[in-house]
Order: C-alpha cells, then sequence, then structure tokens
C-alpha cells in the first residue's frame, strides 16, 4: 500500500500529483499488479482533499489501463511499469552511485537549482545522442 | 445537475446596510463548496438564510428543494464561534443531540469521539479550540443531514488542528456524499477541499463555478501597454492593471488566448479569487466591517 502526499506550491493540480505518484511508484516496483490502492476515504482522511479529486484521479489510471475498481473491495492495479526483476534489481547500486554523485556535486560547491540543471541538460544530451544514432 | 442551493435575486437588509444583494446561484448536490471573502462580505449572511436562522428581505432561495426552516434534520449548520455548552460534558453533548435529532446517529458520534480520543465525561469548557470545533462537527454530522453548513471552521484554529479538522470532514463526505457549503476569508484553507467556489465581495456575488473550470479559463497576460476593450468579444478583463509601457491582465476567456502579444499564464485559486476582490476594491473601496 502507498501513501499520498500533496505539494500545495508545486503548481500541479492535485489530482495529477496524485497520479504522478501512483505511475512513480509502479515504476519503482513499489506497487505491482494486484496490489490494492487506498480507498478515497482513507485518501482525503490522510492528505485533506477533496474526495472527488481523488475519484478523479483513479478514474484517470483506470482510464490508462493501470488500475481497475472492483465494487465493494477497492481498486486494484492491472498492470506494472517498472521493467522485470532485472531492472529493478540494478535500482540500488544505480541509486547508490547516483547518491555518490551528488555528494560530489555539493563538495564541488553546487547548490540544488545547479545539480538540477546540470541532472536534466546532461539527460536531455544523452537522450538526444541516442534518438540520433537510432534515427 | 440537482441543486442543493437555488436562490433568485436574494437580498437581504439590516436597516439601511445592505449585508447581501441580489444574489442568484446554483448549488449542485455533492461538492464541497468554498464561500470566500473578505470580513463583512455576506458569508455568514448567505449560510443564515440557507439554514432559515433569517429570511430574506427580497428574492427567493430554495434549499434541498424546499423554503429553508430553522430545526431542520435534512441541514447542519455549525455557526462561527463553533458553539458548545463549557458546562455540559462530552457524553452530554451527545445526548442533547440525540434527544433533539429523530435521525440521530449515536454510533457515529461516539465513533467519532473515540477517533479523536476524547473523553466523553470532559467538560467542553475545558476543550482545546481544535477539540471544540470537532465537536461541534461531530454533533453536526451525527444528525445525519442532506447538506452540511460550515461558517469559518477553521479561522481560530492552529495549523496542525486545521488540517485535522479538514481531514475528519473530507473523510465524512467521502462516505456519505453529503453536500458541504464552508466560508473563509483566507483561499488557502480551502483550497484542497473544495470543487466548486462562491466568491463573494461587497455583498454582491462575484464569481461561482466548479473550481477546475474556473483556473481552466482563466489567464493572467502580460504585454505592451494597451487598451484592454480591444481584446475581443468573448473576453472579460476581471482585473486589469497599467505601467508606462506595459498592461498586466486577468481575463476570463473559454477559448485559448494566442495572440502571440501577450504572454498567458495560468493563475492559482488564490490569484484568481484576489482578482476579483481587488477589482471589487478599485470600484470604490467600501469594504463594510463585520458586525456593524
Amino acid at each position: 500500500m502507498i501513501e499520498f502526499h500533496l505539494d500545495a506550491r508545486s503548481g500541479v493540480a492535485p489530482y495529477l500529483q496524485l497520479i504522478q505518484q501512483v505511475r512513480h511508484a509502479l515504476r519503482l516496483g513499489l506497487l505491482k499488479e494486484g496490489d490494492r490502492l487506498p480507498t478515497v476515504k482513507d485518501v482525503v482522511a490522510r492528505v485533506a482533499i477533496n474526495p472527488n479529486t481523488v475519484l478523479k484521479a483513479y478514474r484517470e489510471l483506470e482510464y490508462e489501463g493501470l488500475v481497475q475498481p472492483r465494487p465493494g473491495l477497492g481498486t486494484f492495479v492491472t498492470r506494472t511499469l517498472a521493467g522485470g526483476d532485472e531492472a529493478i534489481a540494478a535500482h540500488e547500486p544505480l541509486r547508490r552511485e547516483l547518491t555518490g554523485w551528488l555528494g560530489r556535486a555539493r563538495a564541488a560547491g553546487l547548490d540544488d537549482e545547479d545539480v538540477e540543471a546540470l541532472l536534466i541538460s546532461t539527460f536531455r544530451e544523452f537522450s538526444e545522442e541516442r534518438a540520433g544514432r537510432r534515427g | 445537475m440537482s441543486s442543493v442551493i437555488t436562490t433568485t435575486g436574494l437580498t437581504k437588509r439590516y436597516g439601511r446596510r445592505t449585508a447581501l444583494s441580489d444574489c442568484t446561484l446554483h448549488v449542485p448536490a455533492g461538492h464541497v463548496v468554498g464561500l470566500v471573502g473578505p470580513n463583512g462580505a455576506g458569508k455568514s449572511t448567505l449560510l443564515q438564510l440557507t439554514c432559515g436562522l433569517l429570511t430574506p428581505t427580497a428574492g427567493t432561495i430554495e434549499v434541498l428543494g424546499e423554503t429553508p426552516h430553522t430545526g431542520s434534520p435534512r441541514i447542519g449548520f455549525v455557526a462561527q464561534d463553533t458553539p458548545v455548552y463549557g458546562n455540559l460534558t462530552i457524553a452530554e453533548h451527545l445526548r442533547f443531540g440525540a434527544h433533539l435529532n429523530p435521525g440521530w446517529d449515536q454510533a457515529l458520534a461516539e465513533g467519532r469521539i473515540a477517533e479523536l480520543g476524547l473523553d466523553p465525561a470532559q467538560r467542553a469548557g475545558k476543550l482545546s479550540g481544535g477539540q471544540r470545533a470537532q465537536l461541534a462537527l461531530t454533533l453536526a454530522i451525527a444528525k445525519r443531514p442532506e447538506l452540511l453548513l460550515l461558517d469559518e471552521p477553521v479561522a481560530a484554529l492552529d495549523p496542525l488542528a486545521r488540517r485535522e479538522f479538514l481531514q475528519g470532514l473530507m473523510a465524512y463526505a467521502a462516505e456519505h456524499g453529503t453536500s458541504v457549503v464552508m466560508s473563509s476569508h483566507l483561499v488557502a484553507d480551502l483550497e484542497r477541499v473544495c470543487d466548486h467556489l462562491i466568491v463573494l465581495v461587497n455583498s454582491r456575488v462575484r464569481v461561482d463555478g466548479d473550481v477546475e473550470e474556473l483556473l481552466g479559463t482563466h489567464h493572467r497576460l502580460t504585454g505592451p501597454r494597451r487598451d484592454p476593450s480591444t481584446l475581443g468579444p468573448g473576453r472579460h478583463v476581471v482585473q486589469a492593471s497599467h505601467t508606462d509601457v506595459q498592461s498586466t491582465l486577468v481575463v476570463r476567456s473559454t477559448a485559448p488566448v494566442d495572440d502571440p502579444t501577450w504572454a498567458s499564464d495560468r493563475l492559482d485559486l488564490e490569484d484568481l479569487v484576489l482578482a476579483y476582490m481587488t477589482e471589487a476594491g478599485a470600484h470604490g473601496r467600501d469594504r463594510v466591517l463585520e458586525k456593524r
């Protein structure tokens, strides 16, 4: 079971934040096929948001084919977004390397914004290069 | 869509002072509705007309398909100062509620008190502000009303108590599908919990509607200085400010604004409400203080 949270200052609509958190959890393997999402009542009792916001997020996830409501039982994950076991097993060592890299970046005097800018621009270059090679 | 509240030209005057003027509204069922406006805008007056504590000077109001009358078991009302009886215990409050209300749900009331970790033998006078508000909410929802009205329920609470109050309220709304109308002078209190909004300023309804639709149809435009009336049809300028070279407009428009000379931004709910309030202020600056 996952727990939702809300960033009021992000500028992202609350229902989209909920969708992103589910997709994220699916990607990280925290949610797997057959897992139940928290009930609408559980979510609103925790996050203090409008019940219709949660319903809208769940409907959208259903439309994307990621979850399926079962009347009286709850909403269940029907598909995973994570790669195979191998990909999930690779997460931990990659995370450790990234943590090490972040430590070195901080030691070199980069602040949060510097780190974010560097990550995003490198990621973009890398993706473009790969796309170029394929095309 | 069925309405829980329908008003036409609803007006309330106290002597020479107009508390609410020419208010025409449809509040849809099954929503959590935020009633926002500065102090003295007419929020309490509208809520008290809705639960039958006040009668209109002019115009009509229909609530749940009938003329509102006090003591209706179909409406739960929590007044502004979350009134409880200081000398009575929590258990006595619940007995009192059971005695007055035919549809009283004692299990729900006791369950909530237990969930909040309150001792039923505790006197209400000894409770914290947050606990008093929770007790008042418990008394209102144990009636199992179809419509719940809350006047500034979280204004006096600290941030933690405020969050806990809204968590309890949303859990109740999710479970029972009750329509809720709650007022506040702070948009931030309502932003997460409301999906329908009514903005009252100077006794008038400035804007009302579905929150997402409001957010989707309001834009902030910035560009070289120009006359707002040249924007074209279907675009209502809510607020305009100009420097010698630049104009900043808040515009309501169903069509996207694709003129390349304007930079267009989305507004958040607080900016949207403030735009309507500022506009009203600029046209008279006659904000009336509450209880005068």
